[in-house]
């Protein structure tokens, strides 16, 4: 028997006089793979930047983990085990890989900047405790060998499952991808897919993601949500929303071409 | 210029230029996190010196002084953050310069009125004032001081910001803050230690030049800031290593221009700047400035 990870309760969100979300419910049970999916401008980053308090939502209610969290600050949002990735790649460019990782692991050490200063053994046993652990992450995504590479050295697609992995070093039990597949080719995207499953079962996580590739969804989603303008149209298994009419509606000439 | 004069006007020039690096590294660390040329920071020193100047009037020891005017520093440093740039955060950076520009019109206008505006004998303790002859060279005990204090304090940072999770976050927090943020770290508190650890050395920087120049005045960091600024452009703005580099080449130009031009000493000021237009016009970026892309320290 699973428990509700995240609940949406009837978010309402107005930028001006532009309902962005208008009434969106729903929930995510512990240990799914949810998607949010829908045509551009529906509503979708704006969900993501609510729970991660980003945006405080004009009416309605975040609750994680039975706890409500609608705005509360983002730093104290992932602390709670909330972590996100976005769709335009947001990775400390010229830092190397490993140090983006690393950053991840903040409050994951205690030490004091007196102790860093003077190099007290608590400092590095933490230091070199949080370098095995990102360096176990890396792995994970298969990147370890660019493990000293500037982040902007590296592939689109390697840049993509780095940012996955600095999320992961939060220890998160939710995670959010916002368009994970986006701009990536077919063997990327399948790739991808395999390495969420992976990561999905080692961390044991929670996955709410955003995605405009049906077949991507279809391959990962235990249950979705469609939005348009702001509204939930369908909520169901991924295989009856792409036959559902209001859907194809939505999306004509999006997916039914795909 | 026989070999004993020119040794005298090393130990100078070293002296001198560890003081602007000392205020130059403040100024490179804000920049290279809030992209904001914090011209406040010059008036840090002043008010570093200053407080050393109180503490004493109240009966401090010179050393229990320093570590309270050091202490205050830190606390005007984040204070002018917490009050006067933290709600721009998000307002064009040209805002945040201007308010920076009222900031220090404000420090050096409130010292005025608490202190009146003639300078004044700066207490420095007698062991702290003696020098040592080598031959025909004068050593002031400061002009060694000060040097090793700022290589030891140099290490210091440079270690924190790259060996330590602090550092880090200071490094990442100039390539995206709303970022910083979800990686769970308090970005606001990180600039504060920003704030906090540049001001600690121009606090640092402040004391010795008053004890090396022995009076202090509400106006002090105005020309002294100005070229520790040049010297964090001069070194590559952003960077740390830069900024040492640049204060300790503008503090031997400085010394040598007068020591081998005399007639042309009052015009030592404008030789710093014209060396700075110099090297801009050569490398815009500065000596250590790699690019402008975002975040180099």
């Amino acid at each position: 028997m699973s428990s509700t990870s995240l609940a949406i309760k009837n978010i309402t969100m107005q930028f001006g006089g532009i309902k962005a979300i208008d009434d969106l419910s729903f929930d995510v049970q512990d240990n799914q793979i949810y998607g949010l999916i829908g045509p551009n401008g529906a509503g979708k980053t704006t969900i993501f930047n609510i729970i991660t308090g980003n945006y405080k939502p004009t009416s309605g209610d975040v609750e994680f983990q039975q706890e409500t969290i609608t705005e509360t600050k983002p730093n104290l949002v992932v602390q709670k085990g909330i972590a996100r990735t976005f769709q335009n790649i947001r990775l400390f460019k010229s830092m190397s890989v490993l140090d983006n990782i690393l950053i991840g692991f903040h409050n994951h050490t205690s030490y004091s900047y007196l102790e860093a200063i003077f190099r007290f053994p608590r400092y590095f046993w933490q230091e070199k405790r949080i370098k095995d652990e990102a360096m176990m992450i890396l792995d994970e995504f298969d990147l370890r060998k660019f493990a000293d590479k500037k982040a902007t050295d590296l592939s689109y697609g390697d840049q993509r499952k780095v940012e996955i992995a600095r999320a992961i070093a939060t220890k998160p039990s939710l995670l959010l991808l916002d368009e994970p597949a986006a701009g990536m080719n077919p063997s990327e995207t399948e790739d991808l897919s395999n390495v969420i499953h992976k990561i999905k079962k080692d961390f044991d996580l929670t996955v709410l993601l955003i995605e405009h590739d049906m077949k991507f969804v279809n391959n990962m989603c235990d249950m979705v949500t469609v939005l348009d303008y702001g509204e939930k149209i369908f909520e169901g298994k991924p295989a009856d929303a792409i036959v559902n009419e209001k859907v194809i509606t939505a999306y004509l000439g999006d997916f039914t071409h795909a | 210029m026989d070999l004993s004069t020119f040794l005298q006007q090393l130990v100078n020039g070293i002296s001198l230029g560890s003081m602007y690096a000392l205020i130059a590294i403040g100024y490179t660390m804000v920049y290279g996190t809030l992209r904001l040329i914090n011209f406040a920071h010059g008036d840090i020193m002043m008010v570093g010196a200053f407080l050393v100047y109180l503490a004493v009037a109240v009966g401090l020891p010179f050393p229990v002084a320093v570590l309270v005017a050091i202490a205050g520093s830190m606390a005007v440093g984040v204070m002018t953050d917490k009050i006067a740039y933290k709600p721009l955060r998000d307002a064009p950076k040209i805002s945040l310069l201007i308010t920076a520009i009222g900031i220090s019109f404000f420090l050096e206008n409130l010292f005025n009125v608490l202190f009146g505006g003639v300078p004044k004998a700066f207490p420095a303790p007698g062991y702290l004032t003696i020098s040592f002859k080598l031959g025909d060279v004068i050593l002031p005990l400061m002009v060694i001081v000060i040097p090793v204090i700022t290589v030891l304090i140099l290490g210091a940072v440079l270690w924190v910001l790259f060996k330590t999770k602090y550092g880090m976050a200071i490094r990442a927090l100039a390539f995206d803050i709303p970022t910083v943020k979800l990686m769970g770290i308090n970005a606001d508190y990180i600039i504060s230690i920003v704030f906090a650890l540049g001001s600690a050395l121009a606090a640092i920087g402040g004391i010795f030049y008053a004890i090396s120049y022995p009076s202090i005045d509400p106006l002090m960091g105005v020309i002294v800031g100005l070229k520790a600024f040049a010297a964090a452009v001069l070194g590559g703005i952003g960077s740390v290593t830069g900024a040492v580099l640049g204060g300790f080449i503008l503090g031997f130009t400085e010394i040598f221009v007068v020591a081998l031009f005399p007639e042309l000493g009052g015009y030592k000021d404008a030789f710093a700047f014209f060396f700075l237009i110099l090297v801009l016009l050569f490398k815009p970026t500065g000596i250590m400035g790699k690019d402008l892309e975002r975040g180099r320290f």
